[in-house]
């Protein structure tokens, strides 16, 4: 890595459930940043290729003609759909969206948003379908700035991105015109869907001719900045919320045990590579709320020496269901507890409880994808902040029977992105050549005896679970 | 607070009242921290300014700087400010799980430019304690030292710790790394073995300052001697800086400066 440079954007919440993001401020943060970037590197003289990362399933529509969103984006935690998902789930033709897209409805992904945004402002369908306006998560939204705006922007989407927006059929890569029919969408405003490493455009608002060579959503570039390219494959970041995925290989998978089938990546003139993913909402957001909601450490890491003046979790269980749990459970009406106490139940108990409650649900997540794929784990590579935890790391491993391993280069969304751009233009000749870039940082090796005990108490973790599921049924 | 009745601002907070001979910023920057702390986050910078009469302006470039130290926090929505956690970490010894986790992108870059495991150390007692441990990137099988206890007499990483211990000095004997005492590693700020520890194992290792500039950690490479160290047992200049740049960059993160 030769230079970095970032700057946060606004978290708009204006109502309870709503989160927004100024579309605007992103693109020119974006612009400023990589300009940075350029100028840190000496000019864009050795910069070959731009690659992006995004986060997934935040839906802008915008005015072709000025480049103005119509409104601001909506951000994948907005919560704002839930009435609008259970009203679709429950027409009879709602079975076809699962069919088709790979993933039931949820109000988790972009298809939705955009409906409501189509319903809320007014106007906005008749001009939609007039193609006025156009529709795109991040990525698209960037690229078509990146690539002149109102002035000749090209208007494409990654195919991991399409494939997060319930309106793509998963089998052909295309947008579904009954799955359009059903979330009420006009194709006029929906992008041209592209593999994910390729040449997208050419980023003219940073740099004559530098291509855009690649875009992925950010948990399918940490996948491919980890290297995770043969079926069985897989990594896990541990952020706020955690993500697992899984490749495996080029049939899509059939999902029952609640993982879901997602596009891994694709290579331009290559096949789409599938992927397992389970996500988990609250991992690191947990032990946030242990330093700001209770006040018991000053700092995140220090979770770690409070869990350590304990031997064990003393009986005691935290389920974060804060909003609900993601997978494999799927119940957004699951609601946090604290199971296990008694008076013997001491701070640093709760605190080694809380690093568990991410253990497990990473167990519940594996076991899932285990269950749909048939495809062993070998290990599991892991990335973001919480893997400096080395208790929680060996708990991983000691959960799951596998080894956790963790990568030289932490930052693997942008590593990711980099890859995909840098394999388009020929960087690297294939991916075995980016495989060998990968190496090993540390190694969390279970053991049999620890493995075996707690295989043992795993049941009373999932005795938990269906508590928590009890508590918020209406 | 020892303030006299006469010394309070307007709304009964203290103000700021010089001393001749002492540093006026310093006294501000007390005064605003005692009014961040008796208002319970509840002011803004209008507020604080007029509670120590001081322009609204020089108020601000004062929280600013007790933000950027982590004296005060500030919160987004109100913009008003409270007591951070600076405050309460003063006189306690940083955490070493803090410790790893902000040294960790230092420690990784430095293993993957150097080809050779990285250790982060601290002192624990009479022994030096591996707290962080990166490994040599060949994906060769290995395994993680943390929590090993290392000899300080006979390793890099334990020498650095001693020559700045509070207790080591004036110099005790025994600890230099063959050529060079206590007082040398200090001064040079680096130390070496080369086998004294393992047979034909070294390590080069530098200080990792925290704030306020005390020595807290100690890290380091470690491989196979003639790696590390050319013939005549000097370290190999280039893997040298490399050392002594990741430490001090380790430094600046914990806002410990450069040295």
């Amino acid at each position: 890595m030769v230079a970095v440079r970032q700057r946060e954007h606004r978290q708009h919440f204006p109502r309870p459930g709503w989160v927004e993001h100024d579309p605007m401020e992103i693109w020119a943060n974006t612009r400023r940043t990589a300009a940075q970037v350029l100028a840190d590197v000496g000019g864009s003289g050795d910069v070959v290729a731009l690659g992006i990362a995004n986060q997934r399933e935040t839906t802008v529509v915008w005015d072709r003609d000025t480049g103005r969103p119509v409104t601001r984006a909506l951000v994948w935690q907005d919560t704002r759909t839930a009435d609008l998902v259970s009203e679709l789930a429950a027409r009879p033709d709602a079975p076809l969206v699962a069919e088709r897209s790979g993933m039931a409805i949820a109000g988790y992904f972009s298809g939705p948003r955009l409906r409501w945004i189509l319903d809320a402002v007014p106007r906005a369908r008749e001009r939609a379908e007039r193609g006025e306006l156009l529709f795109g998560t991040m990525e698209t939204w960037l690229i078509w700035n990146l690539t002149g705006g109102p002035d000749g922007g090209v208007h494409v989407t990654d195919v991991t991105n399409a494939s997060r927006t319930l309106l793509m059929d998963v089998r052909t890569c295309r947008w579904d015109p009954d799955l359009l029919d059903f979330f009420g969408i006009p194709a006029a405003m929906l992008p041209e869907i592209r593999p994910s490493v390729g040449v997208l455009g050419v980023a003219t608002a940073l740099s004559p001719g530098l291509p855009i060579a690649g875009a992925l959503g950010d948990q399918q570039a940490a996948l491919f900045g980890q290297a995770c390219f043969a079926p069985g494959e897989a990594k896990c970041t541990y952020g706020t919320g955690s993500f697992l995925l899984q490749n495996t290989g080029t049939e899509l998978v059939h999902t029952r045990s609640g993982s879901i089938s997602t596009v891994a990546y694709q290579l331009a003139g290559e096949p789409v590579h599938y992927a397992l993913e389970g996500s988990i909402a609250v991992a690191g957001a947990l032990v946030q709320w242990l330093r700001d909601g209770l006040g018991l450490i000053a700092t995140a890491p220090e979770v770690e020496t409070l869990a350590r003046t304990v031997t064990d979790n003393g009986g005691c269980y935290v389920v974060p269901a804060f909003s609900g749990l993601l997978a494999p459970h799927w119940r957004g009406e699951a609601r946090g507890l604290v199971a296990g106490l008694t008076s013997y139940v001491t701070k640093g108990h709760l605190a080694r409880a809380v690093l568990e409650a991410t253990g497990w649900q990473t167990r519940d997540v594996v076991q899932a994808m285990a269950a749909d794929s048939g495809l062993s784990l070998p290990a599991l590579r892991v990335d973001g902040g919480m893997t400096t935890n080395n208790l929680l790391m060996q708990f991983v491993a000691d959960a799951l029977d596998t080894p956790v391993v963790r990568p030289m280069v932490g930052e693997t969304v942008s590593l990711g992105a980099a890859y995909a751009a840098g394999l388009a233009v020929g960087v690297w000749s294939d991916i075995e050549a980016l495989r060998r870039n990968w190496h090993r940082a540390a190694q969390w090796t279970p053991t049999a005896a620890r493995a075996q005990a707690l295989s043992a108490e795993y049941p009373k973790w999932e005795r938990a679970v269906q508590l928590s599921i009890a508590w918020g049924a209406p | 607070m020892s303030h006299s009745r006469e010394a309070r601002g307007p709304r009964g907070w203290p103000s700021v009242r010089l001393v001749p001979g002492t540093v006026q910023s310093v006294e501000r920057a007390a005064a605003i921290l005692q009014v961040v702390a008796a208002s319970g986050g509840t002011l803004g910078v209008t507020d604080i300014a007029e509670a120590v009469g001081l322009a609204k302006t020089t108020t601000h470039s004062l929280l600013r700087t007790l933000l950027h130290v982590g004296f005060v926090d500030q919160d987004r929505e109100t913009g008003h400010y409270a007591v951070g956690a600076g405050v309460l970490r003063l006189g306690s010894h940083l955490d070493v799980n803090e410790l790893r986790a902000r040294s960790s992108n230092w420690a990784d870059a430095l293993a993957a430019r150097s080809g050779h495991a990285v250790r982060l150390a601290v002192l624990d007692g009479a022994e030096a304690v591996v707290v962080h441990h990166v490994f040599r990137p060949d994906d060769s099988a290995q395994v993680l030292e943390m929590g090993a206890t290392l000899p300080v007499a006979t390793t890099a990483l334990g020498r650095v710790l001693v020559a700045h211990s509070l207790g080591s000095r004036p110099d005790r004997t025994g600890t230099g790394d063959g050529t060079a005492g206590p007082a040398e590693v200090r001064a040079r700020g680096w130390a070496t073995d080369r086998g004294e520890h393992r047979p034909g194992r070294g390590c080069i290792a530098a200080p990792v300052r925290g704030s306020g500039g005390l020595v807290v950690a100690a890290l380091g490479i470690n491989g196979p001697v003639t790696a590390l160290f050319d013939g005549r047992g000097t370290p190999r200049a280039r893997l040298l800086g490399m050392v002594t740049d990741a430490a001090a960059a380790v430094s600046r993160e914990l806002g410990g400066g450069g040295a």
